[in-house]
């Protein structure tokens, strides 16, 4: 599994990183960072999850 | 098309239960996920109950949010007032609303909504205490949960909080205002307010809070001195009645509900998503966004027309069958970690709201330290002598006395 966040998209409103916070954080700028670009394969569920919850469609799962 | 408005059903309507949508809304969501309404101006717009389609409407960048477009519908006649038009962040489309949100980011991110829980929590026991010491009976909505979101917007944008009884009424007298003129006084008040407020910052080159980093960013292109009392504007009205009154009906709702109540002070680790179950029953908005299409747009067999207007639901598409089984329920356990943030409370798309993580912690240390210190609370009155927001979209109660 590969992860990417499109941060010209990214709209701070950090449900990336509640929800998978060793993927995801969010930058001094509030915007999202990718910490872990190929997460572990027991993080599928909540890395998805934020896909998923990501208002402004930055999340992205690659080979899920 | 011409639609013959008269025998549509009316928008909004008012709720009989104050956390549950009103029964005309509950047929309609029986009936599909898109319907025509019938506004006060005799215009319709399309009213939408599908979660799933919900979220891709305000997703999808041919819908807009400029108010000041002729066609964007008219919900109520407050939003005929000239304030209204050009409102920040939420009445602008990309890229202006891009640039604004961005310049925000910083003061909203989790980090910085986390460094202020401390305070909060603290600010919650000083009103426990101010509330104990005066004795029963006390008006919950004024003395704490009005107090709680209004101080900490106030300290986050450097607004004096002794001025809080101007721009609390003022907030009101512009929500609930019945008429356009009513809107546009009490909006060019709060207007000439921070105008003042952001004269004095730039004279005295003031470090004490978001309007005062952004007037030291104001550059005549990015962000005119026009777009930074928008902004304030916005902020300082957005921030409090919203979450004062989400407090206030939250309370209401676990009251009815005090086997809910005992799961969520039983475990810590449930209140995040307990919290986001109240904010999914409640609804305190009653709306997503509304919104105009710029073309014709398909969606599950409905076609929205270039021009038509589009109000999501956040009361409907919360109750969503295929996203909330049994969706009248309130269930504090019904979904386990964030799974619990998909409700549409706070909107979806790029203008999903800016202060929800704010937001949520002021909710979390609000109910926590009110049932934690006054485990006995109850209303003071008959449930049915409250008296509820009546004829717009933003519920609320006027007051909420209670007693321990
Ligand atoms: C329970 C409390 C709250 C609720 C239910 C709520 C609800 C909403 C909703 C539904 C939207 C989206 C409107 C649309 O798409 O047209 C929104 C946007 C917004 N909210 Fe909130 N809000 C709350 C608290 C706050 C707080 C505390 C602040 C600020 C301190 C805030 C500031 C904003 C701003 C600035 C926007 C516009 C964002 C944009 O357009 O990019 N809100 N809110
Ligand atoms: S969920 Fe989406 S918008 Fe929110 S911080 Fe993460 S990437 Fe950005």
């Amino acid at each position: 599994m590969k992860v990417t966040a499109d941060r010209t998209r990214c709209m701070a409103a950090g449900h990336c990183a509640v929800t998978a916070p060793d993927v995801f954080d969010q930058a001094d700028d509030g915007l999202v960072t990718v910490t872990d670009p190929t997460p572990p394969d027991p993080a599928r569920a909540d890395v998805l999850l934020a896909e998923r919850l990501c208002p402004s469609r930055a999340v992205t799962v690659h080979d899920a | 098309m011409t639609v013959d408005t008269a025998l549509l059903p009316s928008y909004p309507q008012d709720r009989k239960c104050p956390y549950q949508p009103s029964p005309g809304y509950q047929e309609l969501g029986g009936e599909g996920p898109l319907h025509r309404v019938r506004l006060f101006d005799g215009k319709w717009l399309w009213l939408v109950t599908g979660h799933s389609q919900g979220r891709r409407l305000l997703a999808d960048p041919r819908m807009s949010a400029d108010r000041s477009r002729a066609d964007f519908p008219v919900v109520l006649p407050r939003f005929e007032a000239p304030i209204f038009k050009p409102l920040a962040l939420i009445g602008f489309d990309p890229p202006t609303h891009s640039v604004h949100r961005r310049l925000l980011a910083p003061d909203f991110s989790l980090k910085h909504v986390r460094a202020l829980r401390a305070d909060v929590t603290a600010l919650a026991h000083r009103l426990i205490d101010r509330i104990t010491a005066k004795g029963a009976p006390a008006d919950l909505l004024n003395d704490y949960a009005l107090p709680i979101p209004s101080m900490v917007v106030s300290e986050l944008l450097g607004v004096p909080y002794d001025d809080h009884e101007f721009f609390e009424a003022r907030t009101v007298d512009l929500l609930q205002a019945k008429s356009p003129e009513g809107a546009e006084a009490a909006g060019q008040a709060l207007w000439d307010y921070l105008d003042r407020l952001i004269t004095a910052k730039e004279r005295d080159a003031a470090d004490d809070g978001v309007i005062s980093r952004l007037a030291s960013r104001v550059d005549g292109v990015d962000l005119t001195r026009d777009d930074l009392l928008r902004i304030a504007l916005a902020l300082l009205i957005g921030g409090h009645d919203t979450t004062s009154q989400m407090i206030a009906m939250g309370v209401v709702t676990l009251l009815e509900h005090p086997d809910q109540l005992d799961l969520l002070l039983a475990d810590a680790d449930l209140v995040p998503a307990a919290v986001d179950e109240l904010l999914r029953v409640v609804s305190v908005t009653d709306v997503s966004g509304v919104r105009v299409a710029l073309e014709d747009i398909e969606i599950d067999g409905y076609t929205v027309r270039k021009g038509e207007g589009v109000l999501v639901s956040s009361s409907m598409t919360n109750r969503d069958p295929e996203v909330y089984p049994d969706p009248y329920r309130v269930d504090v356990r019904r979904t386990a970690g964030s799974a619990s943030r998909q409700h549409m409370t706070f909107g979806f798309g790029i203008h999903q709201c800016l202060g929800q993580n704010l937001a949520r912690m002021e909710l979390e240390v609000a109910f926590t330290v009110l049932f934690e210190r006054l485990p006995t609370l109850r209303l003071a009155v008959p449930r049915a002598d409250l008296a509820f927001r009546k004829g717009g979209t933003m519920q609320g109660v006027h007051t909420l006395p209670v007693a321990w």
